[in-house]
């Protein structure tokens, strides 16, 4: 079964530095996968690069099929078509990312009169029910109101109901919940998972929370410094991270259950994308880092059915955490 | 909404207040219009009697109230050179005047808006850097040096066109050249920014990312949003339409409201002056308060405050 969207090998780079370097991941129908990562590991970049979002001096390489068509790099035309109709994407921060001089109705039917073959009252009438979707209280009223008239968890409704305008077969949530706080979150996300299931469509959630991806996410892949380090089923992920740094990363999470024990911070900081560490860029700061890490960098090894790491002490790493769980 | 307004319009009677208050003050304190007007050979009987007749020798308050009581009777003064009431002879100048600044703001605005907006979409291309260097030479030669620079060219070396005068449409060409491309120049480097700032907005991404169109996006969503700042610049141009040709007449002998300015200035011929000012002054006001009022129609938040301020 060809896979909804497939990446490889996508790389970017903006004025010579590279941001993203190698990329491999795919997708399939209906699924939800979480990505998660620091800031500036390329969570967002890969979606932007995928979509040809980025700004033109970013220079993109690789290929991103969806349904077995490359899409990288294709027509205007043909994009203009994937964005919103087969793949739509909504944003971190809501409170800019609707036109503060449009209405919201104006908004709203111009992405589904680009995406559905509706035209005049259709269109308003297809509005109103994706507003009343989205739970935005007096819709039909509230159709011709502009973004500043509504609240930030208001506005990322009605961003969603935007994506959802055009019966995409595929949404990005970047960063959908981050600058929302807790209460609202929990509603947003809810929300996602309600519509996603009704419609039957797979959904990439990029988060650095880890609590969020576990909870909505079927599949997980970390990524640091512009690679996916690791991939893997969410529960297996949580439960038996294998690349030290999904490690590092779950360390540093508290459990709700279960013994009270410390937290652990992985020591260092993310390289700079300009200066990076010849083979594996996570070497400087892996407490299990030996000699040959320093050599090349670990492409994506596949180490069970559906998971894959990129790191060649991924055993002793393994290891290394079966003894610290034993203690 | 009401309260909005009201609040500008009451700003825009304090500002023309104080602008009459100060051209008052300080053209009664740097000069004396009966040695100006008679010469200084005059003798001191015909200069206290010219003093006496204008009201030159009632203290300064008293001539100031004396002023605005006309006003209040709709009169602006009269000429101290030649009798005619001062709103007259400013008056039969504007038509000179509005004939070189209204084409002039045409041409700026059709040359200094596309051409921003294109270096923006083009940020970078060699047309880019073309404009904008175009636009800095624009932005900082004094229009009375491109003024002569013109006239060097078109009328000294080509003969083409005339270098002075107001004798047929060819004696317009120049001077309209020299304000627009001075105002072309300011307008495209303001368009440029204000486009590249709102094309950086993450809705610009929102709209491609939902697959609008670039030029629909550039058309229908960046557009309206840089609007916004320029059409500031653009009412300060329309402000400038009465008197800012000051240099430009100056430089081209055209008989328009700015060599009348600068000839009553010389005179100390104080109601021509003060007309002109307070003309100036309305007509800045007004544009200002035509800015404010498009704020609101194209900017819907400031709308709302305008509502609850």
């Amino acid at each position: 079964m060809t896979p909804l969207v497939s990446i490889q090998g996508l790389s970017v780079a903006f004025s010579g530095v590279p941001v993203l370097r190698g990329v491999d991941l795919a997708l399939g129908k209906g699924e939800a996968l979480g990505l998660v990562g620091e800031s500036g590991s390329g969570k967002s970049v890969t979606w932007l690069a995928a979509l040809g979002l980025l700004p033109r001096h970013a220079k993109v390489a690789g290929s991103v099929r969806l349904d077995g068509r490359e899409i990288l790099g294709a027509p205007a035309a043909t994009l203009d078509q994937v964005r919103g109709g087969r793949i739509a994407m909504i944003f971190q921060d809501p409170a800019s990312a609707l036109n503060p001089v449009l209405t919201i109705r104006k908004q709203l039917c111009e992405a589904l009169a680009l995406h559905r073959d509706l035209s005049g009252e259709a269109v308003k009438a297809e509005a109103l029910r994706l507003l009343n979707l989205v739970g935005i209280p007096d819709a039909a009223r509230r159709l011709s109101a502009f973004p500043h008239e509504f609240s930030g968890g208001q506005v990322q409704r009605i961003m969603i109901a935007m994506a959802f305008a055009g019966n995409p077969d595929l949404l990005i949530a970047d960063e959908p919940t981050t600058a929302l706080d807790a209460t609202i979150q929990a509603q947003i996300l809810e929300l996602l998972a309600t519509i996603r299931r009704e419609m039957g469509m797979a959904m990439v959630l990029i988060s650095h929370d880890l609590g969020v991806v576990a909870e909505n996410c079927e599949r997980v892949a970390v990524m640091y410094a512009g690679r996916i380090v690791e991939q893997a089923p969410a529960n297996q992920l949580f439960a038996d991270p294998v690349h030290p740094y999904a490690q590092g990363l779950i360390g540093a999470l508290p459990p709700l259950d279960g013994p009270r024990r410390r937290l652990t911070a992985i020591p260092g900081t993310v390289p700079d994308p300009a200066h990076m560490p010849s083979g594996c860029a996570f070497a400087p700061r892996c407490s299990l880092a030996a000699e040959p890490c320093g050599a090349a960098a670990p492409t994506l090894a596949p180490i069970a059915d559906d998971r894959a790491v990129a790191c060649i002490r991924a055993e002793a790493s393994r290891r290394a955490l079966l003894g610290i769980a034993a203690e | 909404m009401g309260r909005y307004f009201a609040i500008r319009i009451g700003r825009a009677a304090l500002t023309i207040l104080l602008v009459v208050t100060f051209a008052f003050i300080v053209l009664r304190l740097s000069g004396d219009p009966a040695l100006m007007i008679l010469g200084p050979e005059a003798p001191p009987e015909v200069l206290a009697a010219f003093r006496k007749a204008w009201g030159l020798d009632d203290p300064i308050w008293y001539q100031y109230l004396d002023y605005f009581g006309a006003i209040a009777k709709g009169e602006l003064g009269r000429s101290m050179r030649d009798g005619r009431p001062a709103i007259e002879l400013v008056l039969e100048r504007i038509p000179a005047t509005l004939a070189l600044t209204l084409p002039a703001f045409a041409f700026k605005v059709a040359l200094g808006i596309p051409a921003g907006i294109y270096a923006a979409l083009h940020r970078g291309s060699a047309i880019d850097r073309a404009v904008m260097m175009t636009a800095v030479a624009g932005f900082t030669v004094p229009s009375f040096v491109l003024a002569l620079l013109l006239v060097l060219i078109f009328a000294v070396q080509l003969g083409w066109l005339p270098s002075g005068g107001q004798d047929s449409w060819r004696h317009a060409i120049l001077p309209i050249a020299t304000l627009s491309l001075g105002g072309a120049a300011v307008l495209a480097r303001f368009t440029r920014s204000a486009m590249l700032e709102v094309l950086g907005q993450p809705y610009i991404r929102t709209a491609s990312a939902k697959g609008v169109p670039w030029r629909k996006v550039v058309t229908s969503h960046a557009l309206p949003n840089a609007a916004i700042p320029t059409v500031t610049i653009l009412g300060f141009m329309v402000g400038s339409l009465i008197a800012g040709a000051v240099v430009v007449e100056s430089v081209f002998a055209w008989p328009g409201v700015g060599r009348l300015l600068v000839v009553a200035v010389a005179n100390r011929d104080l109601a021509v002056v003060q007309c002109i000012l307070l003309l100036v002054a309305l007509t800045m006001v007004t544009s200002n308060l035509i800015v404010d009022f498009l704020y609101g129609f194209l900017d819907p938040r400031l709308r709302a405050k305008g509502v609850h301020a």
